[in-house]
């Protein structure tokens, strides 16, 4: 044999490093429910199997430990088996010889601590507390933070009842066609579909339906029972309380302070992600049930406060969080210096400035940011985006970094906003930013930038839009008496102490979060407070769910929409991505797995059809 | 009408049939353990499975929608792997011992096991231990069970008390008491149909046989029984007695010859309930305003464990009376054994019923008081009991029921299906109201195959509203509407199992099949034949209180 050869792995090498892709995505789609230390045991075995032998902590030790976790598992562990297994992980983290045997041994260190109370459970009563998958049947459904039917409405779509499927998601969420839009889709993390290909791509199948609903009405009202609720706030949460309240025979008024209804449906998020004349849809339907209205209304204060709930048998708090926050930088309070939230806002009631020759930089890295840069760049302007940490590391979701720097935004990564440079008129002139070196994770287990031995950058620029945070506008109603923390509400679903009759729910209880947790937040406040004035009223639907016979077979790639092209579309505020194809709507919808009705989902009957 | 090609046979069939059922319906054998119809319907047990074109995985036919157009092959080589493979993978987590086990001859495994050629220990055992209270009359062996899941669907859905679920997880998923703790400490009934629905042995009564065995060859003791309605109709089924053959005189000529010393008809206690339980209807009806709470039958011990637990606000509105066998137990060891001059310590009364809780009943209420009936045997029990003795039915010599109890009204036997208290009760009832007997047919509605079931009678110029209902859910069901003021009635007969005692948790079943309704006419026929048809007419009923 030659001294140098290619071949060093089996020929098949390629094939198994595909399996464990598939295994990657597969453990991802873990459902949430399961026993986690079965899924802890289930780990251990996989990380032991990749031991290379020589190293007794990681040969022997990581093999007693997998034994004392089956232990567990089989109800034949003793009540000294937990403290046995943290001082042997310990001692394999210590001393074994490499990342293999102490990775290994720190995640089941990390598992052992966050799951304790479990085995502790499984150990002296037999009784796993983590694994609730018999109530969770439906892994989307369940992921879902308003438990829409998903399977329901994707097997509606493919029999192109539109208008069915629209009814169906309106029994959990009135904004079916918002969310068919911008919804951060946490449904698709848990998509059963991932373990034999990729999730479905459920928010787009969404956006098919109410694309090509028509005129879906609403469910008529029940019987008036002389109820009258105040809702603070006519965004997504309390717009959905809203809607639910008045479908269950309410009265509801509604305050909104800004000119138009929405809240970060419209001040926050572009035309070009969701159309406001996709939002009207969900705002004609909801509106449709009879619901008061009052825009251009503020709730200010103690008195205000107390008339509310003089006047109303019970009120729900739904006011957003929409302040910004300050990062106290030198220059912060200078002329051209303007929170991401403001800027959009503006947007919102159709003031669309002129940027045209201006520059202007966006620091921050998640949706705002990028919703503030694509919107500069809409308005004429030349832009870039200062963030203290990598692209990797951004919260924003892939799709709007990479529109973003496809429509013209340019990344600076790991600089940190240092100071801002005005003129003599106190205008912004220039930032000036801190380079930054990637470093150790936090406790948060993010990799944590700190300041690099370089230079500072300088940066020309006209205007600086701060996208670092918000924050909840809380204080008037912190002097009325109610308890905050960290400036959002202290309240849980049933209400907040000391407050009988006083709900709150959303971002402004929860700090900035997503819509679809808003509006899951509004529907649990409708059925906490239909129970809280003494009724139960049901909300449910008739719609008949088509039934299958056969799961698909065979993996089959997922299909995402097409965008407009880029110099096109950065011209103008329309939409911008395209609708699906009927052949792709078709054959998208056919991937779903039904999981409502294989699998856990038939015993338990798959779908709640009233709530 | 839908149109199937199986096994290339063109085939037309009702849309709303499951797959399984077409096929069955051309006399294609599939076998199925988990399936029941309507109630269990989930694929669970893979045993049912069949090829389908344009599919490569096996559906389960219990639950696969039909389409126009399918075409099926049931016995591919696909399909007939699959049921062997699965059938053998639940055989090496069952304790395989049909020698030992309560069902042998009347499982549905080996049955299975033979269709699809499985082998038992294809693959290794892995058989979890039992650990249960021995005590309960209730057993559920872990060892034996499948994981069918048909228990819990059916306390959910024809009990509503969901005592059974699921618990653990992944590969360690069983069913266990929902909620984790001792099955003492549930809302169980003890109505016992979970036991009728399981396919295996994994829930079955407690066996007393031997405690009735040590009675029997105590030379100290003197053993009496009693037989109930429902049993009379179901006893002659295991050893292949025509009806006409497995006769009241039959069946006490047997217990004698096993060793009972006096055989008595549970019909004489429920004769003496009737009496009772009218005067004290009528007392309450009386005194009752238009839309109180009606007055509940209290026969039925399943049903007062229900009302303890669920409803313990309607205790009050329970009719108090004893249930017959017990009415009969306090007779005996009173009366008749001061009549006879016997010691009433030395008197064991054993029951035969269709009844589980029955065994719950037969707990002395304090230490000083002797209990009314000893030993209370499931049917099955008794069946098993006269299996072991090898008797040979149609050649001993009937022999009538002992006295003093001997004599029964044809409205004592009508207790065994729903409807047939309240129908018996209105005879007696009638009579009080008008001193006249009524037409037997007057009540004849409440003979009807319905859950729950109402009807008006006006007897003179009195207007009485009654409803029967029988499985729980119904009965909560009913419970709510009275609650929320959406109905009212006089008097409400709840029975715990479908179909009433004849479909009791302590009577013999068939996998698959309810047998109350076959059960059913076999009593109107008893009630026709004889010449009594009022337990007010009973000569010897001597009114206890």
């Amino acid at each position: 044999m030659s001294r140098f050869t290619l071949s060093s792995f089996p020929p098949n090498q390629d094939v198994f490093d595909s399996f464990y892709q598939d295994l990657s995505r597969r453990f991802v789609a873990t459902p949430p429910n399961i026993c986690q230390v079965d899924m802890l045991a289930s780990s251990l075995q996989m990380m032991y199997a990749q031991t290379c032998g020589k190293c007794v902590p990681c040969r022997v030790g990581l093999g007693s430990l997998q034994d004392m976790l089956q232990s567990v598992l089989s109800g034949k562990a003793k009540p000294d088996t937990l403290a046995s297994m943290e001082a042997l992980t310990k001692t394999i983290k210590d001393s074994a010889d490499c990342a293999i045997g102490t990775e290994a041994a720190d995640f089941v260190l990390r598992g052992l601590k966050e799951c304790a109370e479990d085995f502790l459970s499984h150990i002296k009563q037999k009784v796993c507390t983590s694994s609730r998958i018999h109530q969770t049947t439906v892994p989307c459904v369940a992921y879902c933070p308003a438990h829409i039917d998903i399977p329901g409405y994707i097997s509606l779509i493919h029999e192109k009842r539109y208008d069915d499927a629209v009814k169906l998601i309106r029994k959990d969420n009135p904004f079916a066609t918002a969310c068919g839009y911008i919804c951060e889709h946490p449904c698709e993390e848990k998509c059963r579909r991932k373990m034999m290909d990729m999730s479905l791509n459920i928010r787009v199948l969404k956006r098919f339906a109410t694309d090509h609903a028509q005129n879906v009405s609403t469910p008529p009202c029940a019987e008036p029972t002389g109820k009258k609720i105040a809702v603070v706030g006519g965004g997504p949460g309390g717009l959905t309380a809203a809607y639910f309240l008045q479908l269950m025979g309410h009265q509801v008024t509604v305050f909104e302070k800004r000119k138009y209804l929405g809240g970060m449906l419209r001040y926050g998020i572009p035309n070009y992600r969701f159309p406001r004349v996709q939002l009207q849809k969900d705002l004609d339907a909801i509106l449709s049930t009879g619901i008061t209205i009052h825009t251009e209304t503020e709730i200010d204060g103690l008195s205000d406060f107390i008339r509310l709930r003089q006047d109303y048998d019970a009120v729900f708090l739904s006011i957003g969080s929409q302040l910004d926050k300050k990062l106290k930088l030198e220059g912060e309070d200078s002329q051209g210096v303007i929170s991401a939230i403001d800027f959009l806002a503006e947007m919102g009631d159709n003031h669309f400035s002129d940027l045209q020759g201006k520059k202007v930089v966006v620091i921050g890295g998640g949706n705002v940011t990028m919703d503030a840069a694509r919107s500069a760049i809409r308005l004429g302007a030349s832009v870039q985006i200062a963030y203290r940490r990598r692209k990797e590391d951004m919260t924003a979701l892939p799709e709007e970094i990479e529109g973003a720097i496809a429509e013209g935004c340019e990344i600076l990564e790991l600089c940190a906003p240092a100071r801002i440079e005005t003129n003599e008129q106190k205008q912004v002139k220039a930032l000036w930013l801190q380079p930054q070196i990637i470093g150790p994770y936090d406790a948060q287990n993010r990799p944590k930038p700190r300041n690099a031995d370089l230079p500072e950058i300088h940066l020309d620029c006209d205007i600086i839009i701060m996208a670092v945070g918000q924050s909840t506008d809380s204080k008037r109603f912190g002097e009325a008496g109610l308890p905050l923390k960290w400036d959002n509400f202290q309240a849980n679903e049933t209400g907040i102490e000391n407050f009988p009759g006083v709900f709150a729910g959303g971002d402004c209880v929860s700090g900035p979060a997503t819509v679809i947790r808003a509006i899951a937040a509004g529907k649990s406040a409708a059925a906490h407070i239909d129970e809280y004035l003494g009724y139960r009223h049901l909300i449910g639907t008739d719609v008949e769910i088509p039934s299958t016979p056969f799961a698909p077979v065979g993996a089959c790639g997922k299909v995402i929409p097409a965008q407009r092209p880029c110099e096109e579309r950065k011209q103008d505020f329309e939409l911008v991505e395209l609708n699906l194809s009927l052949e792709e709507a078709m054959q998208e919808s056919s991937r779903c797995l039904r999981c409502d009705h294989f699998g856990l989902g038939g015993l338990k009957g798959g779908r709640n059809n009233q709530w | 009408m839908v149109n199937l090609t199986i096994n290339d046979q063109s085939v037309s069939v009702s849309k709303t049939s499951s797959l399984l059922d077409a096929i069955r319906s051309q006399g294609i054998s599939i076998p199925s353990l988990c399936y029941l119809k309507d109630l269990n319907e989930i694929g669970a047990c893979r045993v049912c499975v069949v090829e389908v074109q344009g599919t490569d995985y096996l559906v389960p036919s219990c639950n696969t929608p039909i389409k126009e157009g399918m075409v099926v092959y049931t016995h591919s080589e696909k399909a007939m792997q699959a049921r062997k493979t699965n059938m053998e993978l639940i055989l090496s987590q069952h304790d395989f011992q049909c020698g030992k086990c309560v069902r042998m001859g009347n499982c549905n495994l080996p049955k299975v096991m033979g269709e699809v050629k499985a082998k038992k220990d294809s693959f290794p055992p892995n058989i979890p231990p039992m650990d249960w209270n021995l005590q309960f009359p209730l057993i559920r062996d872990e060892s034996k069970c499948i994981k069918c899941m048909r228990c819990i669907q059916v306390c959910n859905k024809i009990q509503s008390l969901g005592v059974w679920d699921l618990i653990g997880s992944g590969q360690h998923t069983t069913i266990g008491t929902s909620r984790h703790c001792d099955i003492e400490e549930t809302n169980c009934s003890l109505c016992g149909q979970c036991i009728t629905h399981c396919p295996t042995s994994a829930l079955r009564e407690r066996d007393d046989n031997q405690d009735l065995l040590k009675a029997l060859e105590d030379p100290e003791q003197i053993s009496a029984v009693q037989i109930s309605p429902a049993v009379l109709t179901s006893w002659g089924e295991a050893f292949r007695l025509s009806p006409e053959e497995a006769t009241q005189e039959r069946l006490s000529a047997v217990l004698h010859s096993i060793g009972f010393d006096y055989v008595f008809p549970t019909a004489f206690g429920v004769d003496l309930t009737i009496n009772q339980e009218s005067r004290k209807f009528l007392d309450f009806f009386s005194k009752k305003k238009e839309n109180d709470l009606p007055m509940f039958s209290s026969c039925c011990p399943a049903w007062l464990r229900f009302v303890q637990s669920e409803y313990p606000e309607l205790q009050t509105q329970l009719s108090d009376t004893k249930s017959p066998q017990q009415i009969l137990g306090e007779a005996l060891k009173t009366q008749f054994a001061s009549e006879q001059n016997l010691d009433p310590k030395k008197l064991h009364f054993t029951a035969i019923t269709s009844c589980l809780a029955a065994k719950d009943e037969c707990k002395s209420t304090t230490a000083d008081t002797l209990a009314d009936v000893d030993i209370a045997l499931t049917a099955r029990e008794f069946i098993r009991f006269l299996k072991s003795k090898r008797l040979d039915f149609k050649n001993i010599p009937q022999k009538p029921y002992d006295s003093p109890f001997a004599t029964h009204s044809g409205a004592g036997v009508l207790f065994g299906y729903a409807g047939g208290y309240t129908e018996a009760l209105l005879r007696n009832i009638y009579f009080s109201l008008t001193k006249e007997n009524p037409p037997l047919d007057l009540f004849y509605s409440l003979r009807e195959d319905q859950g729950w079931k109402e009807a008006e009678f006006i007897i003179k110029d009195k207007k009485i509203k009654v409803a029967v209902v029988d499985g729980l859910a119904n009965a909560r069901k009913l419970i709510e509407a009275l609650l929320a003021k959406k109905v009212s009635y006089d008097f409400v007969e709840v029975m715990a199992c479908p179909g009433g005692c004849v479909g009791g948790g302590g009577q013999p079943f068939i996998d698959g099949e309810e047998l109350a309704g076959k059960r059913k006419p076999l009593l109107y026929a008893l009630d026709e034949e004889n010449s009594l048809h009022f337990a007010h007419e009973n000569p010897t009923s001597v009114p206890i209180n």
